[in-house]
């Protein structure tokens, strides 16, 4: 099995340089446009870890995060923000609306994946210390 | 996906978000913006801003930062946008396109004008105070972190002083599973463990001081996605945790709350992770739980580091389990049932078990058919993503539509054929052929208009870039100007609308800088000071009209017929009509500028503009009114592919004259005509007198006896003056492939391209626009002097007198003359 990812952004750039770095990481990645497509591909994919960015028409990453949070479908999957921002509040106010973590952009793939699996606890593929199993 | 094309896709995308910023700063600019409207004005400097950050692109970011927070500041009501505001947002939104643009070619803008617009926006911001710690904040990232939202204002937790649960004691972890699969899916975290522990020797002693990290869950730690497990495992290396649950708030069984946390852990962690890693480790979920790390009261040896290089620096672990007993109570899991080795591509159907209801936590007690094997189906790919848009969209390679608008032609050409063959075998009217051959001639119509539909694309960005054009412009002058735009989502041939581009920047340039009074000027005369330039598209009769107007102080006749007389360009006494004097325009290396502005006065004139229109098959004519503004008014063929034209025949050769330039066809008879002199015509129809134009002259078949002309066309010219055109029949009307000839031929003055008519014949497309050109009172500077008889001039009527000189001129200018006139005279 393998991790499935979720990317809302509303850039193309940043959507293509996360699904890249996924998939190159084995994992699979399905992205949406805008907060509102990822709220409706979210149910339709099942991803293990959300990967939204904030700043977004239609529907914004608070607006990701809470529609997550409090629908009927895996409430509990871990969304992770990605954004240029830093500021405190805004940090505050994610996990207020219940982000899991909060990654800054521009991101290296290496660690994104690292986080990736540090989130799900995931040691799929490619994990180097998968010998013990 | 190559770095390049990424890199490619971002400055596409560029282009689209800075088309998004001037639509939107442009209505900002009219007081028209709503919230929305901000929010995508923020956006798009926004996302220029991440991007430019994964390439690196450290100006672009700092610049777009800068500008981004002026916008914030707008949006949040903190500043008010006033007009130096928004000039300066204008202004920015320009040095933020010119930025992208240089990052894309790779090369360096002047920081000093980066610096200059830093602090325009800076002043904006008011208060240095409040710039300052924008200057220098987010812009500089360097890499990813894994931000756990540090907040130092959290008081730091007291250590309690709670015994550890038996170390023994089976723990009860959460009721999430605990999946044995060797590749578990990411919330089967517990099977990291659990192959782990028949390795790992419980009574793995660490010798070294370790931390004692007491770590109490809250309900809200695990709704925002977080995993005690996760957490805990990734915090150090196997060999240097030690976990012990408490199980002391765990209550009966029949007392069980499935959905409320009650378990806590200590964890011993080695103490070579500084303590404020370990603290950072747990700061994102801050608030979310109850946690204290403190040195552990006795010291006990530690192992050497079990051979776990850290890919990235701690707190980021890899997650491995040391020696607890983990093992979960909760019922082995539906188990996962397909997993390709690798990951599989996004579109791969991937088979797997439901994930548990319980995933994370006890509180979760929305169940949801837990042993339901579930196929899902990831989105094919990033364009079906990108198909849920309000607008779906589709990038194509420019080569394939073109490739299809070909073939397109060559079918409009073969239906044109099949037409001929079918007519030339007489049948009787009700033969199926006949209506089926009807039918497909209006298919192939369709199919060509919904192609060239594909080619078509709104006239707004543009125009928008003039808006630009029109603040450079009244910087350079100082004559305040805005300009107005009308029919932005007229759409046009995508080469149209790229070949449109310089010659609409010159004549705006040339609105504001010619056109426009100065500021002072215009309240002399009762206007507003700031000028308005208005610049329009619309569709009319299988044509674009793009027309530019200002309201400056109109085309003064009088200095222009002047310039024209003291560059020799007109004779001394000339009589010119009004239409004719403003024509003079257009006259190659013509400036009525009194001082030349290094705005506008380079040395190219309207003729440039004429030309390039030409070359698109468009016509451009001038009105003036003295006081109230000029107006430029260019028409351009929908299409560069293929037209409507009537087939005439000529000298007993089949030629094409595109339609839009046809407005009546009159069969004259001799008392209709006038001879002028010994070589010019004139028809008189309905009391007005046209030139008469003999096609088969102008082309070198010769001349005729005027009265035996059997047709006559009247076309329009550019200066709005009608011509007549003598032919000899007009045989048909069909739409028709334009082939160029320029590749094989080069220009061939009267003939723009030809066309492959229905029989397989090759006719000529005639150019009305020269043909007419030396009849009409303009000379094109390129074509023009070549119609002229020599020696026409000195009886010749008032008219053709005063165009004299100008053929003179125009034949000693210098002129890149690529076609030699073979065919005239």
């Amino acid at each position: 099995m393998t991790l499935r990812i979720l990317a809302i952004d509303d850039s193309l750039t940043i959507r293509t340089l996360l699904r890249q770095a996924v998939e190159n990481a084995g994992f699979a990645c399905a992205t949406a446009n805008d907060g509102k497509d990822g709220v409706e591909m979210f149910s339709e994919v099942d991803p293990d870890v959300v990967i939204t960015d904030i700043n977004m028409p239609r529907l914004d990453g608070f607006g990701v995060i809470e529609a997550i949070r409090t629908g009927t479908h895996n409430t509990r999957v871990p969304i992770l923000v990605l954004s240029t921002e830093s500021g405190e509040a805004l940090k505050a106010r994610a996990r207020a609306a219940g982000a899991t973590g909060w990654l800054v952009k521009p991101f290296e793939d290496l660690q994104l994946i690292a986080i990736l699996r540090r989130v799900t606890g995931y040691a799929g593929p490619g994990h180097s210390e998968r010998g013990q199993a | 996906m190559s770095m390049q094309s990424i890199r490619d896709t971002f400055f596409e995308e560029c282009e689209d978000l800075l088309e998004a910023l001037a639509e939107g700063l442009a209505r900002m600019e009219t007081g028209e913006a709503d919230s929305e409207c901000l929010n995508a004005v923020f956006r798009a400097v926004h996302s220029i801003k991440g991007g430019a950050g994964a390439f690196a692109l450290s100006d672009l970011v700092a610049f777009a930062h800068r500008f981004e927070t002026v916008l914030d500041e707008i949006r949040s009501d903190r500043l008010d946008l006033s007009d130096e505001v928004m000039h300066v947002l204008l202004r920015s939104a320009d040095h933020l396109a010119d930025q992208v643009e240089a990052a894309r070619e790779e090369r360096s803008i002047d920081e000093e004008v980066t610096a200059a617009f830093l602090v325009n926006l800076g002043t904006c911001l008011g208060d240095a105070g409040f710039e300052a710690p924008a200057a220098d904040e987010d812009f500089g990232f360097s890499a990813i972190t894994l931000d756990f939202g540090a907040s130092p204002g959290l008081p730091a937790f007291e250590l309690p002083d709670l015994g550890f649960a038996g170390p023994e004691f089976p723990v009860t972890d959460h009721p999430r599973p605990d999946l044995s699969h060797p590749d578990p899916r990411t919330s089967g975290s517990g099977a990291t463990a659990a192959p782990a522990l028949a390795d790992l020797t419980p009574d793995k002693k660490t010798s070294a001081p370790r931390h004692r990290i007491r770590f109490i869950p809250w309900p809200q730690f695990y709704s925002n996605g977080h995993d005690p497990l996760v957490l805990i495992t990734s915090l150090a290396a196997p060999g240097e945790l030690e976990i012990r649950p408490d199980l002391s708030s765990l209550p009966e069984f029949a007392e069980f709350d499935p959905a409320k946390p009650c378990l806590a852990w200590d964890i011993l962690v080695a103490s070579h992770l500084p303590e404020a890693t370990v603290e950072a480790h747990f700061e994102f979920v801050r608030g979310l739980c109850e946690l204290s790390v403190a040195p552990e009261i006795t010291p006990a040896p530690a192992p050497e580091n079990p051979a776990v290089a850290l890919p990235w620096p701690a707190p980021l672990p890899e997650p491995l389990v040391e020696p607890l007993t983990i093992q979960s109570r909760a019922p082995e899991p539906e188990q996962v049932v397909i997993s390709p080795p690798a990951g599989p591509p996004p579109d791969a159907v991937i088979e797997t078990s439901a994930l548990p209801p319980e995933k994370d936590t006890p509180r979760d007690a929305t169940g949801e058919g837990a042993g339901a094997l579930l196929r899902r189906r990831l989105p094919k790919s990033e364009d079906d993503a990108e198909g849920r848009g309000p607008k779906p969209t589709l990038r194509v390679d420019l080569e394939r539509v073109d490739r299809l608008i070909n073939a397109v032609g060559e079918l409009i050409i073969n239906q044109a054929m099949i037409e001929q063959s079918v007519t030339d075998l007489s049948l009787p009217a009700d033969t199926e052929i006949i209506s089926h051959t009807e039918d497909y001639r209006l298919l192939a119509r369709d199919l060509q208009e919904a192609v060239m539909a594909i080619r078509a694309q709104p006239v707004k960005p543009l125009f928008q870039r003039m808006s630009r054009i029109v603040r450079e412009a009244a910087e350079a002058t100082g004559k305040p100007a805005h300009l107005v735009t009308i029919g932005e989502s007229t759409e046009v041939d995508k080469t149209v609308v790229e070949r449109l581009a310089d010659p609409l920047t010159h004549m705006i340039r040339n609105a504001v800088d010619h056109g426009l009074e100065s500021a002072a000027a215009r309240v002399a005369a009762g206007k507003d000071p700031e000028g308005t330039i208005r610049l329009s598209a619309a569709h009319r009769s299988g044509s674009v009209i793009i027309t530019i107007s200002d309201d400056g102080g109109g085309l003064d006749r009088n200095r222009i017929l002047a310039k024209a007389i003291s560059r020799g360009l007109v004779a001394e006494g000339a009589e010119l009509s009004d239409a004719e004097i403003d024509n003079l325009l257009f006259l190659p290396g013509f400036s009525t500028a009194e001082k030349i502005s290094n705005l506008s006065g380079r040395g190219v004139g309207l003729d440039v503009v004429k030309n390039a229109v030409g070359a698109l098959g468009g016509r451009i004519a001038i009105s003036s009114t003295l006081g109230s503004g000029s107006e430029f008014t260019i028409s351009l063929p929908l299409t560069l592919a293929v037209m409507d034209g009537m087939v005439i025949s000529v000298a007993g050769q089949t030629m094409v004259i595109p339609i839009a330039s046809v407005i009546e066809t009159i069969r004259p008879t001799a008392a209709d005509l006038h001879l002028l002199g010994t070589s010019d015509r004139l028809l008189s129809i309905r009391g007005r007198f046209l030139p008469m134009i003999d096609v088969a002259e102008c082309l070198g078949f010769g001349r005729r006896d005027p009265a035996q002309a059997s047709l006559a066309l009247l076309v329009e010219t550019d200066a709005q003056a009608h011509c007549a055109l003598m032919v000899d029949a007009v045989l048909d009307q069909r739409q028709v492939v334009i082939k160029g000839l320029d590749s094989n031929y080069g220009a061939i003055p009267g003939v723009s391209a030809a066309t492959v008519l229905g029989d397989g014949q090759i006719a000529l497309i005639l150019d009305t626009e020269a043909l007419t050109s030396n009849m009409s009172g303009l000379i094109n500077g390129r074509n023009g002097a070549n119609y002229l008889p020599p020696a026409a001039g000195a009886t010749a009527a008032p008219a053709s007198q005063s165009f004299q000189p100008l053929a003179a001129r125009a034949q000693a200018l210098p002129q890149p003359q690529t076609g030699a006139p073979h065919a005239i005279h």
